[in-house]
């Protein structure tokens, strides 16, 4: 770029398989495979975690493996209970970082000339702005939390605080705090490839800090763009549904 | 942001649409002699001869527009039946306009009997205070095409498109009476599917803040309302295929001189995706972005779809540059949608109750649609 920064204009995504589970993962037949048969499936994978574990304190592990169990549970008929159950993905909810890096879509970044950096994800059209250089703290909890950017070198360091605790890192339940903590760093690896890692810590829920990484893959194909992936109307059923009147839908 | 805060933002979202029907302006003389935007002493011409500046541009060489603007004001989209013949204001008159829509728009009052009352208990607190100011030009509506300000009339209407729109407004009378049968009768910025996110961009009663983003080839816009980016290519590359279709569209954009021209098509075909429920396969959006100078951009927009209206039409707002102190903040909608369930749970327990929604009032439009 004009300011001597490296240009991450582009559209990129991953291809590992972490949003099923960022740790290792066999192929498993996924939710209801009495009906979805190899559609459902869930895809093996590799872990994503720097050493294979994520670094759980005793209790959070337990409620880990309490999140999967519940993972598709979810029951919104009261405001104070609305977000205690049920994968955030599935509801179709704002990922969250670093989530929203490795969901199976691309995403695009634009990169100009003002202070600001604009990160815009496929999924559920959720967008975030990297703050270069910005001193002030998160005003408030967001579900793409308060990113702030500097330069070291040729890597974007983005500092990622104020997110709403309710996202979760997959669908295996991986959770966190609202003491969530997230240090993105984007360095160039070629023309076509980003090195991604993310440095993670949360005092109310892993033992120490701990890592990911992977490589995010540029999109070539010729006129490739985002598309939408609105997912709230596969919702509604789900969340809704069974607030309608007995046979009042006329769709 | 709280449990309450979460569910006032909710409310206010089924608000939204009414504050873009125009405000009936009372007292005001219609005995003016017209003047046009040309007249060599009319508040326009004014306006525009401030704008000299030369075109600010990025490094790469486009027109520079990135920033984050604010496109609130109380000037109607259409001009007040007793504005008629008067596109541009006075002095004089534009203060006494001016006084009149803030009157109109705010909700830091007590008068009005008790239903008014209640509809004002969202005070001025959560509103953008910019959407009590006419704009600068003293214009009386932000249609400047037809010239008589006002949106075109409609076409005769098929047969199912008729159905639809009753169809619509039975559900909307249904939701409006707080007796929704499902999620679908409630609108789709109700339902957080598309908010005021859609082009053209209109002024509303909060979030009227777009963050402008540019790198080489493209422009994107991310609107205040709803979380989503338009990301708008520059490379002359042809729309998608007729058959992929996006609750957005599909937009492509090209710099015309100092002007950002983006055309916007590929609209899905349901009910409420496009403005006043034209019809989405015929419907065509232009707007045009122009930097007047460090702290203005005029938006403008031309609509025109044959199946609905019976000329195309053209309306242009003003966007102010905000105060790089004031950020803009993430909004979020579906996550902490808690009212449309206080909605569907209210219905069913007023049902067994025995209540029932009355007839829907003869020529109901489908207010709450866009």
């Amino acid at each position: 770029m004009a300011d001597g920064h490296p240009d991450l204009n582009g559209i990129w995504q991953a291809f590992v398989t972490a949003n099923f589970d960022i740790q290792d993962h066999e192929a498993q037949p996924g939710p209801h495979p009495e009906i979805m048969g190899a559609y459902g499936a869930e895809l093996p994978g590799q872990s994503i975690v720097e050493g294979g574990d994520i670094p759980y304190q005793p209790w959070a592990l337990a409620k880990k493996k309490e999140n999967f169990a519940k993972r598709m549970t979810v029951d919104v008929s009261s405001d104070k209970t609305w977000h205690a159950s049920g994968d955030p993905e599935l509801k179709c909810y704002m990922p969250g970082v670093p989530r929203a890096t490795y969901m199976p879509l691309p995403f695009q970044i634009v990169q100009g000339s003002s202070p600001y950096i604009l990160v815009a994800y496929a999924f559920t059209s959720a967008t975030r702005t990297i703050r270069m250089n910005w001193k002030g703290d998160a005003p408030t909890d967001a579900w793409m939390g308060w990113s702030r950017g500097r330069w070291e070198g040729e890597t974007l360091v983005v500092d990622v605080t104020g997110q709403r605790e309710e996202t979760w890192l997959d669908r295996a339940g991986d959770f966190h705090s609202d003491k969530f903590h997230v240090v993105e760093r984007y360095t160039p690896a070629s023309p076509y490839h980003l090195l991604y890692e993310a440095t993670i810590e949360d005092p109310k829920v892993y033992t120490r800090q701990w890592k990911m990484s992977f490589p995010l893959y540029r999109r070539v194909e010729k006129n490739l763009q985002l598309l939408e992936f609105k997912c709230v109307p596969f919702t509604e059923e789900l969340l809704y549904g069974k607030f309608r009147k007995p046979n009042g839908d006329v769709k | 942001m709280n449990d309450r805060t979460s569910a006032l933002l909710a409310f206010l979202a089924f608000v939204t649409a009414l504050v873009l029907v125009p405000q009936p302006i009372g007292g005001q003389t219609t005995s003016g002699t017209r003047q046009t935007t040309g007249g060599t002493k009319s508040a326009g011409a004014r306006a525009t001869a401030k704008k000299t500046a030369p075109v600010q541009r990025t490094p790469w060489g486009d027109p520079d527009l990135q920033g984050v603007w604010n496109d609130a004001t109380s000037t109607p989209l259409q001009r007040p039946g007793d504005l008629a013949g008067k596109d541009v204001l006075n002095d004089e008159e534009a203060a006494e306009f001016q006084e009149q829509t803030a009157h109109g728009l705010t909700r830091d009052r007590r008068d009005g009997g008790r239903d008014a009352d209640v509809n004002r208990a969202y005070n001025e607190h959560w509103m953008d205070a910019r959407r009590l100011k006419i704009t600068a030009d003293h214009r009386t509506s932000l249609i400047v095409d037809p010239p008589d300000g006002r949106i075109p009339s409609l076409v005769p209407l098929s047969p199912e498109r008729q159905k639809a729109r009753a169809a619509r407004a039975d559900a909307n009378a249904r939701f409006n009476a707080g007796m929704p049968n499902t999620f679908h009768d409630m609108s789709l910025p109700v339902r957080c599917i598309i908010r005021t996110d859609s082009p053209p961009y209109l002024p509303t009663i909060y979030n009227n803040d777009f963050h402008i983003f540019q790198s080489p080839g493209y422009v994107a816009i991310a609107p205040e309302m709803i979380h989503s980016a338009r990301i708008i290519p520059l490379d002359g590359r042809p729309h998608l295929r007729g058959d992929l279709q996006q609750w957005l569209g599909d937009t492509r954009g090209h710099f015309d001189g100092p002007t950002l021209v983006v055309e916007t098509t590929n609209f899905r075909a349901d009910d409420g995706v496009v403005f006043q429920g034209a019809n989405p396969a015929t419907y065509r959006i232009t707007e045009r972005f122009t930097r007047v100078d460090a702290d203005t951009l005029n938006y403008e927009f031309t609509i025109e779809d044959p199946m609905t209206w019976t000329r195309p039409w053209t309306a242009r707002i003003p966007w102010t540059k905000i105060d790089p102190g004031e950020q803009m903040y993430e909004y979020a909608c579906h996550e902490d949608n808690f009212d449309i369930v206080h909605f569907l749970t209210g219905a069913r327990a007023r049902e067994k109750r025995g209540e029932t929604v009355g007839p829907r009032p003869a020529g109901a439009a489908a207010a709450g649609e866009r």
